[in-house]
Formats: structure tokens, C-alpha cells, sequence
């Protein structure tokens, strides 16, 4: 990699120095070409705004207490079950 | 036993539902996997009621879901293999051949009003829901497992170029997606 890098291969690094830090080889390419691309450093704020929000809305479908196991969903799972302790125990 | 089983069900299957449900993003998914787990609940006696029944049964699930999340990465076309290999064709929407921006990203921030944020999460909601159910699911892990990209791969079988090749393109997925719906929207 050449130590001017293009948006595409400076959009690359942004997203992987999301799940492991970089090399500082790859650290200082990708500073340096943020200081000097704009549209590179939105990208870079779009994907932290993503992984913020995804974040969010796991946690609150985690809290929803509206969300419920349908009634007739958990009937079928407990005749399911219990079928099969039946036939377990035949 | 099954009056065991009942007394779960009752006390702890929303719970263990929502869980599933902001893993997998699919409400039969979900359920199915309440159900495998209340299912290896009976067979296996490891609960020894020194934790709480909710942590035992949460700690199966946890289980049951990757089971689940393997599978749908591993059930893909074939045709979806091939283009991930092709990583560098496949971006040929987003960048010119120099590799310059075709289309510039544009600004994109949390709205500050709560009403304009449960829209803005519910359109990124549906756009991840759009993404191909493989980029969708790898995606929704990485959140859950924050940087434990190793142990991502290692659940999923796959190495740690594919994941973050998937990553990267799920991301330039959404954030495309968020861009057409939410700010030209």
C-alpha cells in the first residue's frame, strides 16, 4: 500500500480499525489522508453513527416489554415439549 | 417436570424471546429458539439452582443463537460466495476506478429530537433487515460481541478477512440505505 491512499482503500481501513486497531503503519496512511478528505471523514462518522445506533436498538428490543411470546406460540412449544417427555419416557 | 417447564415458559419466555429477538430480527427465529432452548433445558441437569434460573436458561440460548446465526451464514447461494470473493468488483457501485468516491457521503447525525430518533432507528432498523440475510446477521454479532472479531470467526467458521470483508459491505449497505431513505427521505 502506498503511502497515499485512495478513498476506496482509506474507506476499508476505517471500517476494519472498527473491530481491531490498526497497524500504526496503516494508522498514520489513514490519518493523513482524513486531515485532507472530507468526504472520508463523514464516512468514518456515518459508520460510528451506525454502530452507536445499531447498539440501541438491540438494547431496546432487549427491553421492549411490550414484546411478547405470542400465547399460541407458547402453547405449541409447551405441547411440544411435553410430547417429547412422553415419548422419552415410552 | 413439565410443570417446570410451564413455570419457565410463564416466567421467563418474553424474556428469553425479546433476547432472541434483538439477536435474529425474526420473530419465528426467535421462537424457535426459546424452544430449543427450553427443549436442552430437560435433557441436561447441569442447573444446580445456584444461579438463577433466568441466567441458566439465557446462558443456553446464548448457545441456541449461534447455532442459528452459523447456519444462516453457512446456507447462502453459492453465487453470494463467489461475489464475496470478488470483493474488489463488487464495490464498483461506491468508487470509480482510481478509487474516488462516485457519490460523496453525506453528513449524518443522530437527530437531537427523540420522536425524529425512533424514526431514524426504525429506518436503519429496515435497512438492516434489507441487507442479504448473511451481511445482516454478521453484522447484528459484531454489535453483540463488540471487538471480539476472533471469536466471531471461530463461532461462524469463517476466517477474519471474510468477516470483515462482510462487515465493510454490510456497512456500505446501510449507510447507502440511510441515505436514501432517511436524508433524501
Amino acid at each position: 500500500m502506498k503511502f497515499m491512499l485512495n478513498c476506496k482503500q482509506a474507506s476499508q481501513l476505517i471500517s476494519q480499525s472498527l473491530e481491531n486497531p490498526l497497524s500504526s503503519s496503516k494508522r498514520i496512511k489513514l490519518k493523513f489522508h482524513l486531515l485532507l478528505c472530507a468526504a472520508c471523514t463523514r464516512f468514518r462518522q456515518q459508520l460510528r453513527l451506525i454502530n452507536n445506533a445499531t447498539k440501541r436498538i438491540r438494547l431496546e428490543t432487549e427491553n421492549d416489554d411490550t414484546l411478547q411470546l405470542p400465547l399460541e406460540s407458547k402453547t405449541r412449544i409447551f405441547q411440544q415439549i411435553s410430547s417429547h417427555i412422553e415419548s422419552k419416557n415410552h | 417436570m413439565n410443570e417446570n417447564i410451564n413455570v419457565w415458559l410463564n416466567e421467563h419466555g418474553d424474556y428469553l424471546y425479546r433476547f432472541a429477538l434483538a439477536r435474529l430480527r425474526d420473530p419465528q427465529l426467535a421462537e424457535d429458539a426459546v424452544q430449543e432452548t427450553l427443549l436442552a433445558s430437560i435433557n441436561n441437569n447441569s442447573f444446580s439452582g445456584e444461579s438463577s434460573a433466568r441466567t441458566w436458561l439465557t446462558a443456553i440460548l446464548k448457545h441456541k443463537i449461534i447455532d442459528i446465526q452459523r447456519k444462516r451464514i453457512r446456507e447462502q447461494p453459492l453465487s453470494d460466495l463467489i461475489d464475496l470473493d470478488a470483493s474488489d468488483t463488487s464495490m464498483d457501485d461506491f468508487f470509480d476506478k482510481s478509487g474516488h468516491w462516485l457519490e460523496k457521503p453525506q453528513a449524518l447525525d443522530m437527530p437531537e429530537d427523540i420522536l425524529k430518533q425512533k424514526q431514524f432507528l426504525t429506518i436503519l432498523s429496515s435497512c438492516i433487515d434489507k441487507l442479504p440475510a448473511k451481511l445482516a446477521t454478521i453484522f447484528v454479532m459484531r454489535d453483540v460481541h463488540e471487538s471480539d472479531n476472533e471469536n466471531i470467526c471461530k463461532e461462524l467458521g469463517i476466517t477474519a478477512t471474510n468477516a470483515w470483508v462482510m462487515l465493510y459491505r454490510a456497512r456500505m449497505g446501510l449507510r447507502k440505505c440511510l441515505e436514501m431513505n432517511w436524508i433524501a427521505g
